[in-house]
């Protein structure tokens, strides 16, 4: 439903989004990851036609973003970074506006209106204006705007930003829930955001992709390695021949030795069930088991991995 | 349209091509219908929003405020029901006034981030300008009305000439329209609303200035058709003398049309490659 192609935009000398590239489909949930000034923005205002590109092309549901700019806007629901809405106006008043704007048809717009409070959680607020509604409560009134037609596309520029840990959670299933069937492109700089909601991530590095995978993918090209934290109750020198002899182990380091119980950080070949067959090993040998943990590979080594040293 | 729609149709032509032509003329229908959907939605948002704010009220009390009391002042002095004065003023007062009510327009919008959402709509750019200006005369037209008590109070008293009165009236809000097209395409340059207000009083002044006679004494000879044709005030007077010229009403027409254009390109210069 987007497809975006070699997309270059700069601002004078500094370029902000460089031959950037990828595709999205329906039922996905797009994660646009990249540290603060890397080009997410600029990339979705040139998707939302707030901006144009200098070079490349994009087409949303069809329709190419420069040509084809109203088409594209009438397929888009679009969240800026914090929720920018105009401060005098009620939120009743406000999202009545917008289903006028979005040509919602008469017999329809309360029925969407009432779905979007619903939706969004305004119950509280519907006779307030939006000038003295809290941070939350705007960035819920900018996501019930941007919801208030259906639109297959969303767009949202860091829509947990500002939010309590219950609201953040609150919007992140919102947006998996939307996600299912619909397509979502959200950018943040939080990592744990991405790794709980998306179902795909860009990672995005001085307008420059730097990487484009599943979150699972991601992990593992990082690093191709799993690392398994053991420690047993036997003989060091035992422990430590046996596992010069297994296959699937890359590279051991002992760590401590703790009244009789050796620790061992052990590196082995991704995809080898390496705490099981260790488990087994141990077994086999009659030793005790006191501790075996799997490390799961951290998007957050993946993410500083990619973005340091593409500065560097 | 729908006989002349079927005019068109040769004889002879199949009832599918018929077809299609007549859905090739609804369509433009249909854009148009959208238009003005956009328009009304955006005119109602910003006149609404006017009476949100203390805007309007400002707006209206001190113009009426003022506007009775300049022209009361003269108006027991000379003891004559006419309101020639009052018209006379009117230039001046509209170049503070209305400039500020179009400054926030949309520096406003630019100030709070609103026009992200805004221009990410499906509405075309100069569907927004113009609903904003239409939303601006919409307020100036209330205001003038309002201001009707003026010579209501004053065919009361005595029985002043009716032409001038309507002529009067139309002027007013002509030029108040061109100062309106001028002041939004000021607030269209800067998010900075004291800036979009100087500057839309600046442009206003000069263009109101260069037709009175002090200033077209002193240019040189090539300039003063030009200047004497473009100035603002010049074809407001003669409106008031109750000549409804279409030289003027075309003048003012274009100023507001010719500054509507570059609001709209000013908008649209954000997407500029």
């Amino acid at each position: 439903m987007i497809e975006v192609r070699e997309l270059t935009k700069s601002y004078g000398p500094t370029i902000a989004v460089n031959q950037v590239t990828f595709d999205a489909h329906a039922g996905e949930v797009l994660g646009f990851l990249g540290p603060n000034g890397a080009g997410k923005t600029t990339t979705m205002r040139i998707l939302t036609c707030y901006l144009s590109a200098d070079r490349g092309s994009a087409t949303v549901a069809g329709y190419d973003v420069f040509e084809e700019s109203v088409e594209v806007r009438k397929h888009i629901g679009y969240l800026p970074e914090s929720a920018p809405l105009y401060t005098d106006m009620g939120v009743i008043e406000y999202l009545n506006f917008m289903t006028q704007v979005r040509h919602l048809p008469k017999s329809q717009r309360k029925e969407r209106t009432r779905a979007v409070i619903d939706i969004c959680g305004l119950e509280d607020v519907i006779q307030k204006d939006i000038g003295e509604l809290s941070k939350g409560y705007r960035q819920r009134v900018g996501l019930a705007q941007s919801l208030i037609h259906d639109p297959p596309i969303l767009i949202l520029d860091e829509p947990t930003s500002g939010l309590d840990p219950s609201q953040i959670i609150e919007i992140r299933n919102l947006i998996k829930d939307i996600g299912k069937e619909k397509l979502v492109l959200f950018s943040t700089h939080i990592l744990p955001e991405v790794s709980a909601t998306c179902s795909r991530i860009l990672i995005i590095n001085d307008g420059k992709i730097v990487a484009n995978g599943t979150p699972d993918e991601l992990s593992s090209q990082a690093k191709g390695e799993d690392t398994v934290h053991i420690a047993i109750r036997a003989p060091q020198d035992a422990i430590e021949a046996k596992l010069d002899t297994l296959a699937f182990v890359s590279q051991w380091n002992h760590v401590k030795t703790d009244d009789g119980v050796v620790g061992y950080k052990i590196t082995a070949e991704q995809g080898s069930d390496a705490a099981e067959a260790l488990f087994h090993v141990v077994v086999e040998n009659g030793w005790s088991l006191t501790e075996l943990r799997q490390e799961s590979v951290d998007l957050e080594d993946v993410f500083l991995n990619l973005t340091v040293r593409e500065q560097e | 349209m729908a006989g002349f729609r079927i005019a068109q149709i040769k004889v002879g032509e199949s009832c599918s091509i018929a077809r299609k032509r007549a859905h090739a003329y609804k369509l433009p229908s249909a854009y148009k219908q959208e238009i003005m959907t956009n328009i009304t939605a955006i005119l109602k948002k910003e006149f609404r929003s006017y009476f949100n704010s203390p805007i309007a009220y400002i707006f209206i009390t001190f113009f009426l405020g003022i506007s009775s009391w300049f022209f009361f002042r003269s108006f027991f002095l000379v003891n004559q029901a006419e309101m020639r004065g009052f018209f006379g003023l009117m230039p001046w007062i509209f170049l503070f006034f209305i400039p500020a009510v179009t400054m926030k327009l949309w520096a406003e919008e630019k100030k709070l981030g609103t026009v992200e959402i805004l221009m990410t709509l499906p509405i075309r750019d100069y569907e927004v300008v113009v609903g904003k200006y239409l939303a601006s005369f919409a307020l100036l037209a209330v205001t003038v009305l309002l201001s009707l008590v003026i010579p209501l109070s004053v065919s009361y008293l005595g029985d002043p000439d009716g032409g001038t009165l309507i002529g009067g009236y139309i002027g007013l809000l002509l030029m108040g329209g061109a100062y309106l097209a001028i002041g939004l395409f000021a607030s269209t340059l800067t998010e900075n609303q004291i800036i979009a207000f100087i500057f839309g009083i600046t442009t206003c002044f000069v263009l109101l200035i260069i037709g009175e006679d002090i200033v077209l004494f002193n240019t040189p000879n090539w300039l003063f058709p030009i200047f004497s044709y473009l100035g603002l005030g010049a074809h407001y007077s003669s409106i008031l003398r109750g000549v409804l010229d279409s030289r003027d009403i075309i003048y003012y027409l274009s100023v507001i049309g010719f500054f509507l254009y570059l609001s709209a390109l000013s908008v649209e210069s954000r997407k500029w490659r």
